[in-house]
């Protein structure tokens, strides 16, 4: 039975929306910093955070955990994916999908896998300079006794070509497409739907997705347009 | 009757669960917007007869949307454009003069079609074998009906599970062919009575289990089933049936 | 031939205690060595089949749908009765007999009616056990209606699909018998003969419908529980493949038919819109409750409304005529079937009937939604509530009680019930008539059982409403599975059935000619052609109205359709593989059959009784007249060969503990 536990479609469900969650979770943490480019200090309180999350090893350590969700969000719905598509062998020679669903809930495995292109080149502007490689320009700046990474002028550096910028919106615009699915089908899909909360957790997902979604998009955005110093 | 409709139905055609099926197109005059939509089959039928052709094979019986018979994929959709209804409800008013209406067969790999617009069903069974009971047998013995009171809310809400008819339109409207609705309102109907109490965390765990090994879709809560359902049964006997499993598989000792 | 019901000895309320504690039993260990074969899985066969199975018997169950959950006693709609008396409206098991017998214009066996209501209060304890979700009070409690023919309130529902829910009970019992080996499942098979080895039924020629293959099976007993005959008409509320074969083979190998003119024509269905019409839908009984039967008092109204320049709404109620009501002052509209049919009949051809056929008559639910919006408004407090909020809050209590019967009806008819009155007539529903069976349910051939509807054993001339339901589940779990015993008791030492012998071959070459000659034919009309002109003849001649004349004027059309149907029906494709038309063949050649018998055993029966309306006897006022001195008895029929010329024998009817009297529902 433990074995079949692992294996049933069941879980594959919980393990999808447990790790959407977790997900979740972590874009409220990256666009509540990431939003403080608005304060326009010239990057002050954000590269201090920024600073923080990189390195405090509590964040670190839960960096590890956070990779080890998004590939697990990854393999179970590539599994997900394939399964399903097994589960029609013959296709239907006249579909109507829109009469009953809605195209972005079909289109989760896209969504996600555009997600994870533009996550690929996001991660390769500005994580891997961080952690791995090296900051270009003005690399750190000295902020109350430390010197730290110029997160900051990095994005202002990133953001200043606009087709990186067109790049951003479009990520989010996928985001924001997996976000209104993939928030309340994760109530769903643990249980918690009840009638009498439903409307609740839908609206609210709706709002978590436009608020995200538009918090992230407006970064590249301003920074183009010179909107934060 | 003389002025019926004009219709061209584009009808799948297959003679047996090994050889290869497509499409192939009739026309059909005079058709009245009073048949349902298995007369106008009927009469499809009737001229494919007299010209010496085979007859187009489809599942049918009660006619008036209960035996769960029907199993037609129109245009697209489950049981055609309306709600709430199965095939046999389904009337030829909801059509037009000069309509062209594809008919398909159920489409999964747990419904191997048999022949024409006939599916193979038995996955349903099985899954209602595996789990979908409350042990007790016959007996001029047991309690009284009226000995456990059940609060009229739960009643309800189980009695709506359990009008599920059965048909497989879920399965064949899920663009995953994901058959879990028709399994949470089973789960449902017994989680939500006191009887169904003893044995609740073992059902969940069979009848699941019996689900995947018929090669079904996963569900990703697309909720397309629950609005081609022909009884409107809720996704909520999804998510219910989620809260079973996650229990039953957490703490599975009753 | 000597007819023995097996009666037991004794005072009515304890034959059947008696009988059980009598009945010889089979050990545990026999019991795994004995085949039954339960044919059908409706409410009868999946409890029969389940219950069997829990015994230990090892059990084939057939049904010729895709899976046992479609049999048709899953539309039953209203309801089934149980004498329960949780309403405290003075029910017990005597007063259900009573109505029962009564309801059945007594033709029906005192002995199996007071064992059916007696068993019926095990009957809800067992689905409720189930896990049916029959209606509760908000008290938590079980929720009771009325239904016709009845003073008191005994019916228990699951909305407008009690049928549904008792057969999913039986259907998941059913399955867990399957489930553990106990019982295998033979579906999309239909039986087309029964085998009978030295004078005992050994088991069943079935096809199976998939391959095409024709098979035999073997079994110490078997039961059908195939259901009534009522599409002989065509148009019924029968459920398409409702069928006579299984019945009607046992009839031809030796089994007696009883009461086969004995059909029910259901008062309230929607009517007949045109020529296309494949079947006809049932809009329960128990709307009865709350809706008032009527058609216009004067006829230029009918005439006016029949021409769509008057709306039924728009006529004042001084121009209404509740006709059930004016006649039947004492049960109103809920009389009886065969009563609210016929007056139904007499209206319209009387030439007050409201839709363009001029076949139909009027349920009217405004002033139950008025009644229950003012009961509504007072609950919730609304005292001075307009009239709107009133009809708002009646027609939301309406559509609690009947929603999906309302949204079925506007399916079909495309005007909203809500708004207008619906409108209805009568159509074929139920055949009281059938196999006919001893207390045991045996027929005459040993080892053969009927239950269900496919006996003829309980509702005499006509049934009551929520007693279809009541008869089937008490037959499966709560009489064969006694009854059956007393007869496999001596087939202990029998030994596995060979279908290796000369009596099984002889049975499956005569389903292979019979289905040979459908194709070497050169036929050119579908079976359908036949079907609806038996079903028009029977409906006109044998239908709500008989006489002498008519009946032998359908006698020789039947006689001529059986011949051309032989000569002229084209089955196309081949008996290989699934080929729904040749179900169908194999099944009109039937109904062909038995409409004659139908027919004959009409033309017998000189009287009026329940569904049985011969013109020539009814009273001044035009209600049946019974002639209990010369036909009190049970009409069962031997076939001889030639379906034409089959032999009559009674069996007199005795009633101790009821004093039989004329009907009386004014």
């Amino acid at each position: 039975m433990a074995k079949g536990i692992f294996q049933s479609s069941l879980t594959k469900k919980y393990v999808m929306a447990a790790t959407g969650l977790f997900l979740i979770s972590f874009l409220v943490v990256h666009a509540a910093i990431n939003a403080m480019i608005f304060f326009n200090d010239g990057g002050k309180t954000f590269n201090s955070w920024g600073h923080f999350m990189g390195t405090n090893l509590i964040v670190r350590t839960m960096e590890i955990g956070l990779f080890a969700g998004l590939i697990l969000h990854i393999v179970d719905g590539l599994v997900l994916f394939f399964q399903n598509r097994k589960a029609r062998p013959v296709k239907y020679a006249y579909e109507k999908p829109n009469a009953s669903s809605q195209w972005y809930s079909r289109s989760m495995a896209i969504l996600g896998t555009l997600i994870l292109l533009f996550l690929v080149i996001h991660l390769k502007d500005f994580w891997l300079k961080t952690r791995i490689t090296e900051l270009t320009g003005n690399k750190h700046i000295y902020i109350d006794g430390e010197w730290v990474e110029n997160l900051f002028a990095e994005m202002q550096l990133v953001f200043s070509n606009l087709w990186v910028v067109i790049i951003y919106v479009l990520g989010c615009f996928s985001l924001f497409w997996h976000l209104l699915h993939g928030f309340r089908s994760a109530f769903q899909s643990m249980g918690w739907n009840y009638s009498k909360y439903a409307s609740l957790i839908a609206n609210t997902g709706d709002a978590f997705s436009v608020v995200i979604s538009a918090l992230f998009a407006s970064m590249p955005i301003a920074m183009y347009l010179n909107l934060v110093h | 009757m003389e002025n019926g409709m004009n219709l061209t139905l584009k009808v799948w055609r297959q003679a047996n669960a090994e050889s290869a099926g497509q499409m192939t197109e009739y026309k059909l005059g005079n058709v009245s917007p009073d048949m349902s939509f298995l007369e106008m089959m009927d009469v499809l039928n009737d001229q494919l007869i007299r010209k010496g052709e085979d007859p187009v094979a489809f599942d049918h019986d009660c006619r008036e949307g209960i035996c769960g018979m029907c199993s037609m994929f129109i245009n697209g959709e489950a049981h055609g454009p309306n709600r709430g209804v199965t095939t046999c409800q389904l009337h030829m008013r909801s059509f037009k003069d000069g309509d062209t209406i594809y008919i398909e067969p159920w489409r999964s790999a747990g419904f191997p079609v048999i022949k024409d617009l006939m599916v193979d069903r038995a996955a349903f069974d099985r899954i209602q074998q595996a789990g979908g009971f409350i042990s007790v047998n016959t007996s001029g013995r047991t309690m009284d009906a009226n000995a456990i009171p059940v609060p009229k809310a739960d009643a309800d809400k189980a009695f709506d599970a359990a009008t599920c008819i059965g048909c497989g339109a879920c399965v064949a409207t899920c663009p995953n062919g994901s058959a879990m609705l028709f399994v949470g309102a089973k789960v449902s109907q017994f989680a939500l009575l006191p009887q169904g109490q003893p044995e609740r965390k073992e059902r969940v765990l069979n009848m699941v289990k019996q689900m995947d090994e018929e090669g079904f879709g996963n569900c990703s809560n697309i909720g397309a089933c629950e609005v081609q359902c022909p009884k409107t049964i809720s996704i909520e006997n999804i998510a219910r049936m989620n809260r079973e499993y996650l229990s039953a598989t957490l703490k599975p000792e009753n | 031939m000597e007819l023995n019901s097996k009666i037991p000895d004794g005072p009515l309320d304890q034959k059947w205690t008696k009988y059980k504690n009598t009945a010889r039993l089979v050990n545990p260990a026999n019991k795994r060595n004995i085949d039954v074969i339960v044919v059908g899985t409706g409410l009868a066969g999946a409890s029969a089949a389940a219950s069997l199975a829990e015994m230990g018997y090892k059990v084939k169950a057939l049904c010729f749908q895709d899976s046992p959950r479609r049999a048709h006693s899953i539309a039953a709609q209203g309801g089934i009765n149980a004498a329960k008396n949780y309403m405290n409206d003075g029910d017990s098991t005597y007063r259900l007999f009573y109505d029962t017998i009564k309801g059945g214009d007594y033709r029906a066996r005192e002995a199996n009616v007071y064992r059916l209501a007696e068993v019926s209060a095990n009957i809800i304890d067992q689905c409720v056990a189930q896990g049916v979700p029959f209606a509760r009070e908000y008290g938590g409690l079980l929720d009771n209606r009325s239904f016709g023919g009845t003073q008191v309130s005994r019916t228990f529902y699951a909305k407008g699909q009690t049928g549904q829910q008792l057969l999913l009970g039986a259907y998941s019992a059913l399955s867990r018998q399957i489930g553990k080996g106990n019982v295998t499942l033979l579906n999309r098979h239909e039986m087309l003969d029964v085998v009978i080895v030295d004078g005992k039924a050994r088991g069943i020629i079935a096809r199976n419908l998939v391959t095409g293959e024709i098979e035999r099976h073997g079994a110490h007993a078997v039961a059908l529980c195939t259901g009534g005959y009522g599409n002989v008409f065509f148009l019924s509320t029968n459920a398409m493949g409702s069928n006579v074969t299984a019945a009607w083979r046992a009839h031809k190998r030796g089994a007696l038919m009883a009461n086969p003119c004995f059909t029910q024509i259901h008062p309230t269905c929607i009517p007949v819109s045109g020529d296309h019409q494949s079947k006809l839908t049932l809009m329960s009984e128990s709307l009865r409750n709350d809706g008032r039967i009527w058609v216009p008092k004067f006829k230029e109204d009918a005439e006016a409304i029949r021409a769509k320049k008057l709306k039924p709404t728009d006529l004042p109620e001084e121009r209404r005529d509740y006709y059930l009501e004016r006649r039947y002052p004492a049960f109103g509209n809920l009389v009886p079937r065969d009563v609210a049919s016929r007056a139904a009949k007499e209206r319209c051809d009387a030439g007050f009937g409201v839709n363009a056929t001029g076949e139909a008559v009027y349920l009217d639910f405004s002033s139950a939604i008025e009644r229950y919006g003012r009961q509504r408004a007072t609950v919730k407090g609304m005292h001075n509530a307009s009239i709107e909020e009133i009809i708002a809050l009646g027609k939301k209590v309406v559509e609690e009680k009947y929603g999906n019967l309302f949204q079925m009806y506007e399916q079909i008819v495309a005007e909203n019930p809500y708004e207008t009155p619906m409108m209805i007539y009568p159509a074929v529903h139920y055949t009281m008539g059938g196999l006919w069976v001893d207390y045991e349910l045996m027929t005459n051939i040993p080892g053969l059982y009927a239950c269900g509807e496919a006996n003829f054993s309980d509702h005499g001339a006509n049934r009551l409403g929520a007693s279809a339901l009541m008869q089937g589940l008490a037959d499966g779990y709560f009489v064969l599975p006694y009854t059956i015993g007393n007869y496999l008791a001596d087939e202990i030492r029998t030994g596995k059935i060979s279908t290796d012998t000369p009596e099984f071959k002889e049975a499956e070459e005569r389903v292979v000619q019979q289905i040979k000659g459908f194709f070497s034919n050169n036929g050119t009309q579908p079976v359908d052609f036949y079907h609806k002109r038996l079903g028009k003849i029977i409906w006109d001649y044998c239908g709500m109205a008989r006489n002498e004349e008519g009946l032998k004027f359908a006698i020789s059309e039947v006689q001529k359709i059986r011949q051309e149907f032989y000569a002229n029906v084209r089955v196309p494709g081949s008996p290989n593989g699934m080929n729904p038309e040749l179900e169908k063949a194999c099944r009109v050649a039937d109904f062909i059959d038995l409409g004659e018998l139908m027919c004959l055993d009409a033309l017998s029966r000189n009287e009026s009784c329940g569904g049985h309306f011969r013109e020539e006897f009814q009273t001044e006022d035009g209600e049946a007249l019974r002639q209990d001195d010369t036909y009190n008895y049970v009409a069962a029929w031997e076939f001889t060969g030639n379906p034409s010329a089959p032999n009559l024998h009674k069996e007199a009817l005795v009633y101790e503990n009821i004093k039989v009297q004329s009907r009386s529902y004014k």
